[in-house]
């Protein structure tokens, strides 16, 4: 039954790349700018839940909670210093890439000089002592609390920008940022609120993310922001619920190459996203991207 | 009548004068940077930190034709410097030629590669870049790839002691550099040139002016590549023994692109001076602590972006305006 192993890990694991992607995607939304800090926030996340867990003995499960309102400032206060500036120049788009790549940097040196280079994790069992039984199948917990914490953002996510008007003004600004200036909305502090909600997830998924990787790494960065990237890709850019479309056919295929052709697994997601990106570059769900 | 004449003569002989002048800098753009060099390493002993050097100078000129001449920014391009650096390998451990001829074959795998990546020029702008890094991954793991070891050797790296020259290595690595600045200014002063920067500034527009936009692009694309596939080869010839990681590292794109973007990019001289100027920097204090170098590096590049968008160069001649 190593088939249905992978489909149900696939699943899970899929809901999991769903939110550690979910941020990066609201923020290129709303604002067009691909955060390339995204993984770096991911990897601090971590690390902040590492060192709760080690020097006050909070869970990972409280640590979920307590990460958000920090991330959500430092995301909010990003926006006015950094990426509000790049918007004035000739080339927002590719500018706004580089800063954020020199972001990335800085956020990784000062991680390697505060945290080592070493990987930090928990081992001890924080999510109860017996693991998961599913059609026979035996899965870590963690897997289901990620995947639980994934739906449940995608939840959350889904009412704010659907049903509260900070979320109506935000869906505005994403269709069109200057129609929904005419219309009195302010789309410099819906893009400050939108970041720090980026950021804030990508904070909790980093939580999740030292069990689902094995544990945070000062350079692990860049690759987790090139997988959110393809994952995002392959569901739909700028689309904040095809995310988790793109996150699920990411994982599935991350875990059927694992089972089955272990050699490729490296490679088989990086030729997905090309595929996809030449075949149909709007992702699974999305809209149009290519120009002349 | 006479008058007019005359002037319109001295005009005439004007124009004459001025590209023979510009002739004489350009060629000097050319040789001087190539002839620096090569004397540098009477001057400095360490070789190997001379070589790198050169490579990054030739990477960040290619990345200057590629981003400066088309906006198209690849994040993967140290693709195209593993694919020469293994053309290379491959050419001399299976055809048995000589390494310099080696180094030609690295550059015709980096054009190869080039030519299969071309349709990614049908995405732009961060779409390009990101897929641009995916294509990089792709091609690392196939290289990489343990099931490919008859070929690759996989993870276990290549092994050129047979070849190894350093002298000849450098000498080579000189005359590239050379190349590398032979090609900018090519690109910068021919229509093919002023036609990339023509799509650059609006692809509709260039299209209807009789600009072949596709082909025009993957012609910067594939120049580019192979400046990136000749760096591999002389790279890897010159340190002679290497892992797959040694010549498929991200940090080398980004040694690239921090180092044309800090000289700015769409000139001649500033990713020569972009990266002369940071490799130093880096050789001084990254080598030992790399962590800071990274910080000071990220710290740049946002100070660059924020507040120097088109480089080094833009200072300087901003205060030439301004004092002329």
């Amino acid at each position: 039954m190593l088939w249905l192993f992978a489909l149900i890990a696939g699943v899970l694991f899929g809901l999991f790349y769903g939110l550690a992607a979910l941020g990066l995607n609201l923020i290129f939304g709303v604002m067009r700018v691909v955060n390339l800090a995204h993984g770096d926030i991911i990897m601090l996340g971590g690390f902040a839940a590492v060192l709760l867990f080690d020097h006050f003995d909070i869970n990972p499960l409280i640590a979920l909670l307590l990460v958000i309102p920090p991330a959500l400032l430092v995301g909010y206060l990003a926006y006015y210093l950094l990426a509000a500036r790049v918007r004035r120049t000739r080339d927002p788009e590719m500018m706004s890439l580089v800063l954020f790549f020199g972001v990335s940097q800085v956020i990784e040196a000062l991680a390697v000089i505060f945290f080592g280079n070493n990987q930090a994790a928990i081992g001890a069992p924080v999510f109860g002592p017996h693991p998961f039984t599913i059609a026979g199948q035996v899965i870590p917990n963690a897997w289901i609390v990620s995947a639980g914490v994934g739906l449940l953002a995608l939840v959350l996510l889904y009412f704010y920008l659907y049903r509260s008007s900070l979320g109506r003004a935000t869906r505005a600004t994403m269709s069109s940022s200057d129609e929904a200036r005419t219309a009195g909305i302010d789309p410099a502090r819906i893009s400050a609120i939108t970041f720090g909600i980026g950021t804030a997830l990508a904070a909790v998924a980093g939580v999740l993310a030292i069990f689902m990787l094995g544990g945070t790494q000062a350079s692990e960065g860049v690759d987790i922001t090139v997988t959110a990237f393809a994952v995002i890709v392959i569901g739909a850019l700028g689309s904040p619920m095809g995310t988790f479309a793109g996150g699920i056919v990411f994982g599935l295929a991350l875990m059927f190459t694992q089972t089955y052709a272990p050699a490729w697994s490296g490679f088989a997601p990086y030729g997905i996203l090309l595929v996809i990106m030449l075949v149909r570059p709007r992702g699974l769900l999305g809209r149009t991207v290519r120009s002349v | 009548m006479s008058k007019a004449y005359a002037r319109l003569q001295s005009l005439s002989q004007l124009t004459v004068a001025r590209p023979k002048l510009r002739l004489t800098g350009d060629a000097l753009l050319v040789v001087v940077p190539a002839l620096g060099f090569f004397l540098a390493q009477f001057v400095y002993s360490n070789q190997l930190f001379l070589i790198t050097m050169m490579m990054y100078v030739v990477l960040a000129q290619g990345i200057n034709i590629i981003y400066g001449f088309t906006g198209y920014l690849p994040f993967g391009y140290v693709g195209f410097f593993g694919a020469g650096a293994y053309g290379t390998a491959l050419s001399i451990t299976f055809l048995h030629v000589p390494a310099v001829v080696g180094v030609l074959f690295g550059g015709v795998a980096a054009v190869l590669v080039g030519i299969l990546l071309s349709p990614l020029l049908r995405l732009s702008g961060a779409y390009f870049s990101i897929a641009s890094l995916a294509a990089f991954e792709a091609l690392y793991y196939v290289i990489s790839n343990p099931q490919l070891s008859a070929v690759t050797n996989g993870p276990y790296g290549v092994n050129l002691a047979s070849v190894y020259n350093a002298n000849a290595a450098y000498v080579t690595g000189a005359v590239l550099v050379g190349v590398a600045m032979l090609s900018v200014v090519f690109v910068r002063r021919s229509h093919f040139g002023m036609a990339l920067r023509a799509i650059r500034a609006d692809p509709l527009s260039a299209r209807m002016a009789g600009v072949n936009v596709v082909r025009e692009r993957a012609l910067a694309w594939l120049i580019s590549a192979a400046l990136a596939g000749l760096a591999g080869g002389v790279y890897g010839w010159a340190i002679s023994v290497f892992y797959p990681d040694a010549v498929f590292n991200l940090s080398v794109s980004v040694f690239a692109i921090v180092f044309a973007l800090f000289g700015g990019v769409g000139t001649i001289l500033g990713p020569l001076l972009g990266a002369v100027v940071l490799y130093s920097l880096y050789n001084a204090i990254g080598v030992s602590q790399p962590q800071y170098f990274e910080l000071i590096y990220g710290v740049l590049i946002v100070l660059i972006v924020l507040f120097l968008p088109n480089g080094l160069l833009s200072l300087l001649r901003r205060r030439r305006s301004h004092g002329g």
